[in-house]
Formats: C-alpha cells, structure tokens, sequence
C-alpha cells in the first residue's frame, strides 16, 4: 500500500536506529566530546546483540549486552580523549576500525542464521486504532515505543532540569563548571558512557528488530549519517527525532520507487541518503550563517585545568 | 599538626623526548593490541598464537607470498601518501576510498573507450585520467569547506558511498561484459593498457611507480616552496596567516594532490592486478591507508614500509578463511593498533609522575 | 582590638619550569575589608590567586582559613570553604541566562528547574548588594559591565565570605567602576572581605582599606591605605627611585612620515572596545616608545599596523598611501616588519629548524626559491649569515626553533625580519624574558635599523628600555594614547604615573 500513512509508518520503523544513535551522540557531544565512531559503536552493539540472543535465547540479554558493549566503548573513548588526551576525531575512526573488524570477526559465525526470536511489532490496543495516527504510530516494534519514551525523556532532562543544565554548561564552559567544583571529568566519562550506550542500541535494533539477522557491515553508513543528524538537529534530541524520520522517509521512497520500474537506476536511489546527509551539513552552515555556531562551544577539545 | 598526605598521578610535559621513547612507544602499543586481540580471538574459541602464526607465515614466509604481499601494497601506499598529504595540513581525509574507486573507473573509461589513443600513450593517459578523477573527487569534497566551513570529515566520508554506488552502476550496467557470464565486472582492459610485470611473477610496474610517488611526495615537502607553505600551515596556523599564507587555496591544492595519489591505487590496481573495473575493487584500502599514515608519522619512505607489513596483514588474513576465520580480523587488529598507538602518545609528550601533595614531587 | 584574619597566606612559594612565580609571599585579610593587591605584570598576582581558588598547588607555605590549616588542593576545596573568584576573562556560560548561570554556580537548580524561583532569587540578592541585573536575560546579550555583576552576585550567592576580583576595572568605563567601587564597599559592610587585583593607583585610592604591594614573585609590603600615598605606592610597585636615565643616544630628527594613524579604534578579540581614538605618526628613522602595563591595547596597536586587524573607526596611512583595509600579506610585502610578543606561538614555528623559520617570510623571494624549488644551499647561507651577525647560539641551522633560547629565537626573528628591508618595524616586548646580552644585542641591532632610517615603534613596560632607546614616547592606558612627546621632554616619573593611570599627559578625561 502506497497511502501516506504506511510510508510514514515504514519511515518510523526504518528510522529507529538512526534515532537511537543521533540521541545517544546527542548527549556524548554536549557533554563537549566528540565521538565520530557511531559507526564502529553501532556494529559492535549490532553483533553483540545478536550473538548473545542467538545463544542465550533472550532478547533482553541481548539489549543488555548491547547496552554494556556501548558503555565499555564509551569508557574506552572517554579514558583516551578525557585522561589521555588523543586527538578525538582520529580516535574516533580507530574505533570505526575496530569496530567494523571486530563485529566481522564475531559476526562470521553467527552469519546466515537467523534469531529464534526477535522483536515482533505490536499492535497498542486501542491506540492503534487511532485514526491515521494509530497506523504510523502504533502498529511498531518495542524498540520502537521505547523510543517514544526516551526522546521526550531526554529533552526534558536536557533543558529541564538541574542536572541537564550542568551537561548543557560542561559543553560550553567547562572550565565555568570546574571553577564552581563541580567535577568535569568524571561527568565526561559518565555522558561518554551513557551516549555510547545508547548508540549501540541503535545498532541492536537492526539486528533484533529491523531486518533481524547479521549482515556482514549491516550498517552501511548510518552511523556517519547520525553524526551528521546530531549537526543537523542543532543538539537537540527533538529536531534529531525530527530528521531520523526524514532519512527514514527518503529511504523507504528510495525502496518504493526502485519497485515501480522507474529508468534511474537503483544504485544511484541509494545515494539519496548520503547525498542527503551532505546537504543536510550545507544546509545547516547557511543557517549558521554569520552567528555564533550553534555547537557546544567546547566540542572536541580537552580540558586541561592548567592550561596556562 | 598533621601534613595530610595523599598520592596522585600526574601529567608532567617532557622538555623533549629522547628517540627510545619515540620508537619504544609505538612498538609497546602495538604489541598490547595483539595482545588484547588475542584474548577476543581466544574468546571466539581460535588459539591466538596458532592464528597470528599462520598470519605471519602466509604474510612474509615464502617468497611467492612476500610478493603477494607487496602487490596488496601497492594500492596503500599510493592511498596512503594522498592521507598523508590531507593529514599534515590537518584536513580529515577519510575519502580515500572514493577517490580509489574513482581514480580506477577514469582508468578503466580510457583504456577502453580511447581507441584513438595510441598504444603507447594508453598506461600514461590512464594514470592522468586517474590522478585527475581522484583529485577531483577530493577537492569536490571538500568545497563546503572552503565556502561554508563545513568539516570534511563526514563530507568526504559520504562522497565514499556516492563513489562505490557510482561505479557499482557501471559494472552492473552500461559497461557489464556481456559476453562474459554476466558477472558485474567490465570488459577486460586491452593489453596495452596492462602494466609490465617483473619476470613471471604478478608482481607488476606499479610498483615502481608507488616508489616514485613516495620520493615525489618526499622531495615535495622538502625543496618545493609550495611544500614548505603547507608543512607551515599544517604546524602553527596563526603563525601561517601571520607569514601572510593563503590557507584555502593550499587546502583546495592539498585535496587535489590527496585525492588525485589515491585515485593511483585504482589505476594500478586496474592495470596490473585486475584488469577490469569491478564492484568494490578498494575493498578497505582507503581506510587502512588512514591507519597506516597515522601509524608512519606521514614520513613517505615509513609509509612505504608500514604498507608493505599491511599488505601481508591483509594477505596473511586471506589464508585464515581456511580456519574459518573472517578477514575482517585484519581490520580488528589495524583498528586496536591505531587506538593503542594513539593513547600511547601522551607518554611521548609527557611522562608520569607520582606526586605527593605537600609540593614535593617523585616520579 | 584585634580582629581574627579571614584568611592567612605565609610564605607560599610556587615553582614553574624555568621561572619562580611566587617567592615566601604573605598575605592577610580580616572580614569587613576592601584588601588591594597591587603589582605589575609579571609580579605574581595571577599564580598567588591561583592557589587561593585551588587551582594551583604551592610548592611551599601554608594557608590558614578562620583559624585552621587548610589544603587547597581543588577548586571546590576553595568554594566549600567561600573563596570565590571573578577572573578577567568571566566565566560564564554564554547562551545561558543569567539566572542560570548563578544557580549553576551556586548549585542551588534543584532537580527540576524552576526559572520563577531562580529568577526571584537573583533579584532579591541584586537588591541588597546594589547589583543591577536582569535574572532572565541571556549573558551573550549583557555588556561587560554587567556581565561582570553576574560574577560577582554567583558569588554572593553561593555564600562566600572572601571574594577576589582580577583587574575588574580593566573593562568599564568610569562610571561602572564607580558602581563597581559602590557594590563592594557595600559587601564590605555585610562582613566580606574583597581582594582586588590591580596595577591601577587611582583606584587602589579610591576604594581599598588595606594594600599589599607585590614585585617580582614576592610581597614587598602591606599597609593600611591611611599609612601611605601615591608616591610611596609607586616606588614599591615599579623598584627604584624615580629618576631620570641617561639617554645613550642622540635624537635624530626624522622628516618624512613612514606611518600615520587617524583616529583609528579597534576591539580586541571578545568585541570589546581596545583602541579609542588613536592618532600616531611614526617618522622615518626614529624610534617611538609605546609604555604602557600589557593588556591596555597593545597587541591591538601593533596587530592594526601590521595589516592583521581591521580597525573599526579611523584611517591607516603608509607613506601617504591609505592602507587601512590591507591584510597582512600585503603589510607585508609593502614593507611592514613585525615582531610579536609571542615569538614561539605566533613568530616562529617550534617543529622546524631555524633555516626553515628564516624563510618564513621570503621564501617566495629570488634569493631563497626558483620556479617553486627551494634553494636549499642559499637559505642555509642567508640563515648561516644571520646566525654569525647576531652571534645566535646554536648547535648547527638545522636544529628544531622549540630548542633555542629565548634570546637566541628573538634575535632569528629580528635577523629575520630585518633582512627583509622593511619600511616600518613594529616590536612588541622585543627583549620580554631576556638575558642581558640578549637585551644588549637586541637593542643595538633596533639602534642600527633607526639609523639606517626605518620607522620603529617599540612596545615594552620596561621604563629603562624605552628611555635608552625611543626619540619620542607616549602612555597607551584604556586603550587611549597620551600624547608623544620628544624624550628630553620627559621623565621617569611622569611616564610612571601615566602608566597607572595617574592623571597628567592624557588627552581624554572622562
């Protein structure tokens, strides 16, 4: 069915893991570190996930494993930019590195089996029975619901709260902080772990919900796309949501169309979203325009207390 | 009255590091990442010592696989030298791979559709058409920067998937050998546009010309003035636009000789290994090539060498298919070399101390 | 009777890699006093309040806080036990409002953020210390003044008892201050103590209770405001006995003017006001000294005539010729020599070798390239030949420039500078952190320039310097310039006084 409302329910589907990624870079990056790797993260939650759901049959160990591969990255990331000061965008394509070779590694055994069990979508009784709302919204996966609770969640705590208004000011101002004793170190640490884990579970829906099987590189770029989305969405999980759903959308067109026979080629309707992506960063420079970026002004540096 | 005493860990900076810290270091690390990959090999149940063994031997232990190994170099050291350029002007070059793909299907559109060109003329029309596709994929990226300031890191990133979708489309389309089996590979490159090889092996003359790349790129920086502005640029920008440089128009020249070396590996690769254009023909050079720079310091002549251990990584991680292991354990292997390698250099800059906290200081 | 001292700093000695930044200081405050701590640049204000605010750790001395020893070893040592501080660069989160950043600060949000309560709260304590702020407005929006309240009221707001203000009036106008001067007699009043930092007497005057002279690391002395004047205070701040130095030069009179500046104003690099109303003529073959504490414009001066800021207001003239929209590179090759103050940040590259950073500048010149290549055995001659006039220590021209010595690096620089047959040399603090050979040859080789008929300006706050060497001489204080006047004209102490701010000499009175 081609109405608008399966498409965009399509869209929301498709969109999940993007969602989960750009959110969980969200909170890395405002916390003023800059994790280029989602790509690398996002295989190894994807692998992880389901391997051990494979094994153990559990599709909440599964999360869990994902959501602990995420954190041990993020630990990884923020011992190396925070303590040991590396340089974050290089350190961020080793993790990519590592993190497609690892996953190939792990993923070849598992390769061509298929889950015992997965996330299945489910209907919300009584809600999806909601007019055009209740199809697009409510006829999607738990993966899925969950993110309709931890996108609000997090706006609220981002711009709502106390301790959002020291995540929003360690970004800034780090240094703003440290003066009034608050430890800017071990926040790092905490949001690098945090953020990272939920990127993981980005990749965890892919191959406990979306597809659900191991692909070798199941990825394909998407990590790269929500590091873009994180720009693009000016910080703010809401816009991130906003802009999932749009590469979601520009996907799920893209499939169609390959499907109605149209003369252009498949190979160039799945440069769409990368070509979407570029314009997406152009885009969001001419809206910068001539004022202050909109970024965290202490993005990718290192805090050093005696910088003299 | 009690002093309270306590202990803590500090960063001291080196006045400057003695040349056993320097190449100490890097080996350190590198031998940590076997080692913390030997424990994950362990965990998928493969005896690491057997597989790292294996790895080695079918890498550098004959000398049919010492060759073998030098021919999945060639490629890296040519995307490699291009990294190297983009990194030391401190451009995030990750489209490397696109620039190969590229430079490989201006190889093989010559070398099949320029039947005017004569004979002799065919390998040298490749090896510019490649230079000059690859180079302007690269200054394409990284445009917005230049105009807008958008950070090329994922720019040139996306132009990657654009460049391995965009030849994907040929191979599977216009240019598919329909005489063939149809498999998604082009026709084979007529015979003059095959690169000589040494003797009888498969060793072929791109060689020679990965090593005169590495002395160009060498004497570039060294004696060229335009070399010398760029190693300004890339050490102490303020000082650069003090000199009065002209910073953009050095990274537009810097992309262009980026890009441009990288779009050689596809030209080589097409003209001596392959000899058709085919799906995925960088297959991870180009980011390897990323690896490899960062762990040479961007010296050509380490380069060269760092990419010929590389090439017999990636041979020796062929053989290891037979264990049922991925080759995709050479890729895991490079990435913790890069992530040790990389936290290992604060101990270059600064050394550990141990501090008491009454003022006194103990290492 | 005898008040107990809030805080008691003794003998605190902090070491840095190559230089004593405080030596066995003393410093006491008691509660209900404006305390000012004043010094030059370089004196040691800014490392002693580093290790008040615990960010610093002293190599030696104690500190006792309300009686009891104490170890300052972070910064929230310091804000539990009510030390807070207001840095000249404010540390405040910009797109944040004003109440937030206060109740960041104080750590009084609450889990939820409530702006009605926060907002409430700030302006209960704005009204009773005399604070005027707008609790919702965003910081990027305020003036430096007012942004500057902000600091202070996050203070007061977190309770604290000793609050310290670094050069606080370097960014108002008088009438701020005034304001300024009025909100701290009032905490004073309420039982705080304030430490101001400050090279500037007039205000020292104006507002302190009590005064502790720092020079060169150490305190010299402390005294109640009652117990000293002006003069006293001069002495104790700049060292010596105002007299006049011995000029070692005849003035040679320059007719042609090399450079002229018109009215010129400039920000500095946070948008705030650096140059006001700037008239200069610089003649050829003559040197004009430029004295003035660092921080009062210079940078902004020397940048403005070096082709790398754009003045806002005002015309730039090159031997008649309007250049005041020309960058650098045309300043360059128009003639214009600069040696900036930071000569390994900015002048000199530390990775390359001397011969590399002896190009910097000609390299696209005949005699050190051809057709792109570099002529490798010509720059090492040209650098050798620098290397043996300036007599530059070093072990060979290939050495890394981060190795050499100070003096060494700044005579490269200079070398190099001068090689090029400038017009106009622009030197700012050209002999700062030097031995005295260095200094020596540094100024015989500006002598030389002078008399071969450049066009100097020289930057420094060593008063000797500027005597020995400039024809002409003028104060740059708040960004204004006093008028230069021929150097028999002048003398130590009016130069000194002009430095602080005293009146006598300044164009603008406000």
């Amino acid at each position: 069915m081609n109405t608008l409302a399966s498409i965009l329910a399509s869209a929301i589907a498709a969109s999940a893991s993007l969602m989960y990624a750009s959110t969980g870079e969200i909170l890395t990056e405002r916390s003023g570190t800059l994790n280029l790797g989602l790509e690398g993260v996002m295989l190894m939650g994807a692998v992880m996930a389901y391997t051990t759901a494979y094994h153990t049959k559990s599709l909440a160990l599964g999360i869990l494993a994902a959501l602990l591969t995420g954190m041990a990255v993020g630990l990884v990331f923020a011992f190396m930019t925070v303590t040991l000061q590396a340089n974050q965008v290089v350190c961020g394509l080793a993790l990519v590195t590592l993190g497609t070779g690892l996953s190939g590694f792990i993923g070849k055994s598992i390769s061509g089996t298929t889950l015992p069990v997965s996330f299945q979508k489910i209907a919300i009784p009584g809600l999806c029975d909601l007019p055009f709302f209740g199809k697009v919204l409510f006829r999607q996966d738990p993966m899925v619901y969950a993110l309709y609770l931890l996108i609000p969640l997090l706006y609220v705590f981002l711009f709502k709260t106390g301790p959002g208004l020291r995540l929003r000011a360690l970004g800034e101002n780090p240094a703003a902080l440290d003066a009034a004793g608050i430890r800017v170190y071990f926040l790092r640490y905490i949001y690098a772990m945090g953020g990272t884990a939920i990127v993981a579970l980005g990749g965890a829906y892919m191959t406990l919900a979306f597809t659900p099987t191991w692909i070798d590189n199941i990825t394909a770029g998407s990590g790269w796309i929500a590091a873009a989305l994180v720009i693009f969405s000016f910080w703010n999980p809401l816009y991130a949501a906003l802009g999932s759903v749009l590469f979601g959308t520009v996907n799920v067109l893209a499939l169609r169309l390959q499907m109605t026979g149209i003369p252009i080629s498949s190979f160039f309707i799945s440069m769409l979203p990368y070509l979407c992506t570029i314009a997406v960063l152009v885009f969001s420079a001419l809206s910068f325009g001539g004022k202050l970026s909109k970024a965290p002004k202490a993005l990718g540096s290192y805090y050093d207390r005696e910088d003299r | 009255m009690r002093n309270n005493c306590r202990w803590s860990l500090h960063f001291e900076k080196r006045e400057r590091p003695a040349w056993y810290i320097r190449v100490l270091t890097p080996v350190i690390c590198i031998l940590l990442a076997f080692f913390c990959c030997g424990i994950v090999v362990a965990a998928q149940g493969f005896a690491p010592l057997a597989v790292y063994s294996r790895l080695l031997k079918n890498a550098f232990g004959s000398s049919f696989s010492f060759l073998e190994s030098v021919l999945q170099a060639i490629p890296l050291i040519f995307c490699g030298l291009g990294v190297s350029i983009a990194f030391r002007m401190s451009l995030n070059n990750i489209g490397a791979e696109g620039q190969y793909a590229m430079g490989a299907f201006a190889a093989t559109g010559v070398a099949l559709f320029c039947p005017w060109l004569p004979e002799h003329l065919l390998l040298p029309g490749m090896i510019l058409a490649g230079f000059a596709a690859g180079a302007l994929w690269g200054v394409l990226a990284v445009l917005p920067r230049v105009t807008l300031g958008v950070s090329e890191t994922i720019v040139t990133l996306m132009c990657n998937y654009i460049a391995l979708l965009f030849v994907n489309y040929w191979c599977y389309g216009p240019w598919r050998d329909r005489t063939g089996n149809n498999m998604p590979y082009s026709p084979i490159i007529p015979e003059a546009a095959h690169f000589p090889t040494f003797g009888s092996s498969r060793l072929h003359t791109g060689l020679l010309l990965a090593i005169a790349m590495t002395v160009l790129v060498f004497l570039f920086y060294r004696c060229t003035t335009r070399g010398y502005q760029m190693r300004v640029i890339g050490s102490n920008p303020l000082a650069a636009r003090y000199a009065g440089l002209k910073v953009n128009s050095n990274i537009l020249l810097a992309m262009a000789l980026s890009g441009g070396l990288a779009g050689l590996a596809g030209v080589t690769q097409i003209g001596g290994v392959v000899f058709r254009l085919e799906p995925d023909l960088p297959n991870g050079a180009g980011y390897t090539a990323i690896v490899i720079a960062y762990l040479s310091g961007f010296n050509p002549f380490v380069i060269l060498l760092v990419s010929i251990l590389f090439g017999g990584l990636t041979q020796g991680g062929f053989s290891l298919q037979i264990m049922g292991i991925s080759s995709k354990i050479v890729t895991m292997i490079q990435g913790a070399v890069l992530l040790f390698v990389l936290g290992g250099e604060i101990f270059i800059r600064n050394r550990l101390v141990l501090v008491k906290r009454t003022g006194e200081k103990e290492v | 009777m005898e008040k107990q001292p809030l805080l008691e700093m003794r003998g605190i000695t902090k070491r840095f890699p190559g230089v004593i930044a405080n030596e066995n200081v003393d410093l006491t405050l008691y509660p209900s006093e404006v305390h000012a701590l004043l010094g030059e640049n370089g004196a040691g204000k800014s490392t002693l309040m580093n290790i008040l605010t615990g960010i610093y750790f002293p190599n030696e001395g104690t500190i006792r806080c309300r009686g009891r020893a104490v170890s300052l070893d972070s910064p929230r040592k310091a804000v539990e036990l009510g030390i807070g501080m207001v840095h000249q660069h404010f540390k405040l989160v910009e797109p944040m409002t004003v109440a937030e950043n206060i109740c960041l600060y104080a750590g009084k949000c609450g889990f939820f953020l409530n702006k009605k309560r926060m907002n409430a709260q700030v302006e209960e304590y704005a009204r009773r210390f005399h604070l005027a702020v707008d609790p919702s407005a965003t910081i990027q929006q305020l003036s430096i003044g007012e942004q500057q309240r902000v600091e202070i009221l996050k203070l007061l707001v977190s309770g604290a008892e000793i609050l310290i203000l670094d050069e606080p009036t370097a960014v108002l106008t008088p009438q701020e201050a005034n304001a300024l001067f009025d909100a701290l007699r009032q905490m004073a009043r309420e039982g705080k103590s304030v430490l101001i930092i400050t090279h500037k007497l007039g205000e020292v005057m104006q507002v302190a209770d009590r005064i502790t002279v720092l020079r060169d690391g150490r305190s010299i002395a402390t005294m109640p405001l009652a117990q000293t004047n002006q003069d006293e205070l001069t002495v104790l701040m700049v060292g010596r006995q105002l007299e006049t130095v011995k000029r070692s030069v005849e003035r040679q009179a320059g007719e042609q003017v090399m450079m002229q500046l018109s009215g010129v104003c400039a920000s500095n690099d946070r948008h705030l006001p650096a140059l006001r109303m700037i008239d200069l003529s610089l003649h050829a073959g003559e040197i004009v000294g430029i004295a003035g504490v660092s921080g009062n414009g210079q940078r902004e001066l020397a940048e403005v005539m070096a082709g790398l800021r754009k003045p806002t207001a005002g015309r730039l003239m090159l031997e008649g010729r309007d250049v005041t929209a020309q960058n650098s590179r045309k300043a360059i090759a128009d003639g214009i020599a600069y040696i900036p103050e930071d000569r390994l940040g900015v002048g000199l590259i530390g990775k390359m070798d001397l011969a590399e950073n002896y190009i910097l500048k000609n390299f696209a010149k005949p005699q050190s390239s051809r057709w792109g290549i570099l002529r490798k055995s010509a720059i090492e001659r040209q650098t050798q030949a620098a290397v043996d006039t300036y007599e530059i220590k070093t072990a060979g021209i290939h050495t890394p420039a981060g190795l050499m010595s100070g003096g060494n690096l700044q005579k490269l620089l200079i070398g190099r500078e001068v090689a090029e047959d400038p017009k106009v040399i622009i030197a700012a603090y050209p002999v700062h952190g030097l031995d005295v050979g260095a200094i020596n040859s540094i100024h015989k080789i500006l002598l030389e320039e002078r008399h071969k008929g450049k066009a100097i300006l020289l930057i420094s706050e060593d008063i000797d310097e500027l005597f020995a060497l400039s024809d002409r001489i003028a104060v740059l204080y708040s960004g204004q310039l006093s008028e230069p006047i021929p150097i028999e004209q002048a003398t130590v102490e009016t130069i000194g006084l002009l430095m602080v701010g005293r009146e006598g000499g300044m164009k603008h009175e406000e």
